[in-house]
Order: C-alpha cells, then sequence, then structure tokens
C-alpha cells in the first residue's frame, strides 16, 4: 500500500491491534498503515505499554492462597451445585433414556428448584415401573416361549383378528411388524394380565426354531409422568435378554435367546413400524 | 468439572476485583459477594455456557450496585493513601510503578475502568465485555478508547500534579498524601 495514501488508524483499529482482536491478515494490514501514521504509532506504543502495565498488576494475588473465607463461600456455592448436579445427572440418565420430555413434567418438576427430591421420587417409581416390566415381559417369554402345542392363543393364521382383538382389549391400535428381513416370522399372539391391566405378545420364529417375543402394555396408565418415552435400554438380568423402550405411553420388550447385536436390530425393525 | 472450573476462577477474580476497587480487603469482599450470588443465582447459570464470562457479569452487577449505594449514601470514604501503601506495594516487583498505576486507574470512572481491565488483564473480548457490563459493544470501544487516553494523561503526568488533580477531586487543602476512595463494603 502506498504510505502516503494511507488513513490514519482509528482507535477502534488501533485497539483491535494492542490486543490483538482481529484476524491475522487485518492486523498485517493495519501495521502496514501504521506505517505513515506517527500519532497512531504512538498511541500503540503507549497503549501496548499500558497493556502490559496492566497485565502484571496485582500478579502476585494469583499465587496467593485463596483466604478460608472464598474457599468456604466456593464450597458453599459448589454444594449447590453438586445438589443440583447430582439430581441434573439423574435427569440426565432419564434424558438418555427419554426420547422426549413431557412438557408438563419439564415445566413442573425438572426447573422447579425445591422438588428435586420430588424429582428423583418420579425417577426411582419409574425405574421401578421398568424393571417390573421387563420382569413380567421375561416370564411371559419363559412360560411360552418352550410350549409346544399352545404357543399362542391367536395363531398367525389369523392375524387380522389377532391384531383387532389385542388392540381392542389393550386400547391401542397395534400392528404387527414384519421382521422377515431378520428371518423370524409370526407365530401368533396372546392376551396376558399385567401390572395394570391387559398386555398382549406376539411370538415369533425364525427357520432355525428360535423364538422371540414382543410383549406390549400400557405403562403406568395411572400416572403419566411415570411413562416417559425412552430409548432402547438393553437388560439380561431379567432371565432372557431383552430390549425395552417406552413409546407413547406403552412399554414395549423384545426378548429372545439371540445376539445383542441382532436382537438390537429386531428392536429397531419394531420401533419402526410401530 | 464445573467444581474445578470455579476453583480456578478465584484468583483471577481476586486480582480483577483488586484492580477495579483498588483494595485488597474490598475485593475480597466484592468476590465474596460475587461467590454467595453465583450461589443463590447457579441455576441461572447454563450449564456449558461461559462460567467465567457468567462470574464476572455477576461481580459487575454486585459492583456496580455497591457503587450506587454509596453515592446514594455519599459513604465513599476516603483513604489516605499511606495508609494503605503496604498494601499496595505488598509483593510487587516494582512496587511504585504498581502503585502509580492502581493509583491512576482509580482516577478513571468505574466503567471505564471495568472495560480496561476486563479487556486488558482478563484477555476478554469486546463482545464478551458488552455482555459482561451488559452495554452495546459500540460503548465497550468508546469507553476503551477514553479509558485508554484518560489513562495515558495520568501516567504521563508528572506526580505532584497528579497529586493536585486527586487533591482537587474532593479534599480541604492541607491534606498532601494521595488519596483515593474506597468503598465502605
Amino acid at each position: 500500500m502506498e504510505p502516503t495514501t494511507a488513513l490514519p488508524l482509528t482507535d477502534d483499529e488501533l485497539h483491535a491491534v494492542v490486543d490483538g482482536q482481529a484476524a491475522p491478515d487485518q492486523i498485517t494490514e493495519l501495521k502496514a498503515r501504521l506505517l505513515a501514521d506517527a500519532a497512531g504509532q504512538e498511541k500503540l506504543a503507549q497503549w501496548q505499554a499500558q497493556r502490559q502495565a496492566l497485565r502484571s498488576l496485582h500478579q502476585e494475588v494469583l499465587h496467593e492462597q485463596v483466604p478460608p473465607s472464598l474457599q468456604q463461600a466456593a464450597q458453599q456455592t459448589l454444594r449447590v451445585h453438586e445438589t443440583s448436579g447430582q439430581w441434573r445427572r439423574q435427569v440426565g440418565m432419564a434424558a438418555s433414556l427419554l426420547l422426549t420430555f413431557g412438557a408438563g413434567w419439564f415445566a413442573n418438576a425438572q426447573w422447579d428448584a425445591a422438588a428435586p427430591s420430588t424429582a428423583n421420587h418420579v425417577l426411582v417409581a419409574r425405574a421401578q415401573l421398568e424393571r417390573d416390566f421387563v420382569r413380567q415381559a421375561s416370564v411371559a417369554h419363559s412360560v411360552y416361549v418352550p410350549e409346544v402345542r399352545h404357543p399362542v392363543e391367536v395363531t398367525a393364521l389369523e392375524q387380522a383378528h389377532l391384531v383387532q382383538w389385542l388392540s381392542k382389549r389393550l386400547g391401542k391400535p397395534l400392528k404387527v411388524p414384519v421382521l422377515a428381513a431378520q428371518g423370524f416370522e409370526l407365530v401368533g399372539g396372546r392376551l396376558l394380565p399385567g401390572d395394570s391391566g391387559a398386555r398382549a405378545q406376539f411370538m415369533f420364529q425364525s427357520g432355525a426354531g428360535t423364538r422371540i417375543t414382543l410383549y406390549i402394555g400400557a405403562v403406568a396408565a395411572s400416572d403419566p409422568a411415570l411413562a416417559k418415552d425412552t430409548s432402547f435400554k438393553f437388560e439380561t438380568n431379567a432371565g432372557v435378554p431383552s430390549f425395552y423402550w417406552v413409546d407413547q405411553g406403552f412399554g414395549y420388550a423384545l426378548a429372545g435367546q439371540v445376539p445383542r447385536e441382532q436382537l438390537m436390530a429386531l428392536s429397531q425393525l419394531v420401533y419402526q413400524q410401530l | 468439572m464445573t467444581q474445578a472450573l470455579l476453583v480456578d476462577q478465584i484468583p483471577s477474580l481476586r486480582r480483577y476485583a483488586r484492580s477495579l476497587t483498588g483494595d485488597a480487603w474490598a475485593a475480597d469482599d466484592l468476590v465474596q459477594d460475587t461467590l454467595e450470588r453465583a450461589c443463590s443465582k447457579w441455576r441461572l447459570w447454563l450449564v456449558g455456557s461461559n462460567l467465567r464470562a457468567w462470574l464476572f457479569s455477576v461481580m459487575h452487577n454486585l459492583f456496580i450496585n455497591q457503587l450506587r449505594q454509596s453515592s446514594a449514601r455519599t459513604s465513599m470514604t476516603l483513604v489516605d493513601i499511606d495508609d494503605v501503601a503496604h498494601d499496595l506495594q505488598a509483593h510487587g516487583t516494582d512496587p511504585s510503578a504498581g502503585m502509580d498505576l492502581q493509583r491512576c486507574l482509580m482516577r478513571l470512572p468505574p466503567e471505564q475502568r471495568e472495560v480496561l481491565l476486563l479487556v486488558s488483564m482478563e484477555s476478554m473480548s469486546y463482545a464478551e465485555v458488552a455482555k459482561v457490563t451488559g452495554v452495546p459493544l459500540g460503548t465497550v470501544m468508546s469507553r476503551l478508547s477514553r479509558a485508554r487516553a484518560r489513562l495515558q494523561a495520568l501516567l504521563d503526568a508528572p506526580a505532584v500534579s497528579a497529586a493536585l488533580l486527586t487533591s482537587e477531586n474532593a479534599l480541604p487543602s492541607g491534606v498532601t498524601a494521595l488519596h483515593r476512595l474506597k468503598s465502605n463494603h
């Protein structure tokens, strides 16, 4: 740039150079213009010296031991934060299970600072419901899968009737997922009693004779706060490996003695179709 | 994670408060108030946002409130610089330079002092300073310009005239030592 045509730097431009708050090529350009700006150069030098002096002012405070009163104040803050942190982590755990939060619960519990224990209570209660649901699915699986003559009440031959019947009893339009892509065909289904009403079980079988069951039912119909959507959760402690999830107030558990990856793939097929 | 972060902020909050108030005790009071306020307002801090900037804005609000209260009650007390000279000199590598700089800083209007310190000492971006102090970016830039120009004038002024400048502000004649303002908080 021709020095004689260069404009003097504005204060803002000088600040940007002093504080390094511009892109490197901009700063290079500004410094080039500065060559023709004696007053700017002087100001720049002064401001740079100021900045340096201010940066070393009271440096020793940075290395001093923090006074006990301040440590205490920080501890107090930390305690509050830990409490809310634990509670947030629990909510976070739930959030990893939950695909969506119900707006009401969100407003009432999550941000209600006074009610962390309520939120905690909800989480504990929900975990208990989940365990119960998965356990019941597992029991139903274990009872009916070995059955040779009556594994199902209504067979796949009467699929339309089966779906209509179970939909009516569960109070929700059901569909039978197609799992042929994973090599499983519908055997049939049955109605079962659950904690809070009717449950349905669909049974599928692979060409090799492996059976898996899909257990469906309303969860916590009495307390909607406990029936939040969840993502897939793999459960092996209930006797038979299963994937469990909640979608729109209904719990689903897909159980079977198949590898986890295959069970996951099957669960995704089910989830996509229902 | 945030625990370590919070504790990590205390030294820089102390140094900033020290430079802002010019007084070790007032500074630690301000930091204490900041931590306590942070405690009660903790949920206003959004997880994942800038904890440091948030703490500085909490401190800014407290500092401004204190100034307003003090000027309303006209309870600013004048402290003879000789009484606190040991404070200012403590541990400094170059006590006279540090003392002089601090003295000049105290003669800047508080809002200019804040901006200058946040930018220079705390290396905050102009945008961050605007957020912390709750003013538009343009105001930050003009305060910074005025602060730097005024600080330079103060630093360049011979000590005697600086003393005269200070005493003409508020002091009865006959007081020869440098004076500065100290908040009651």
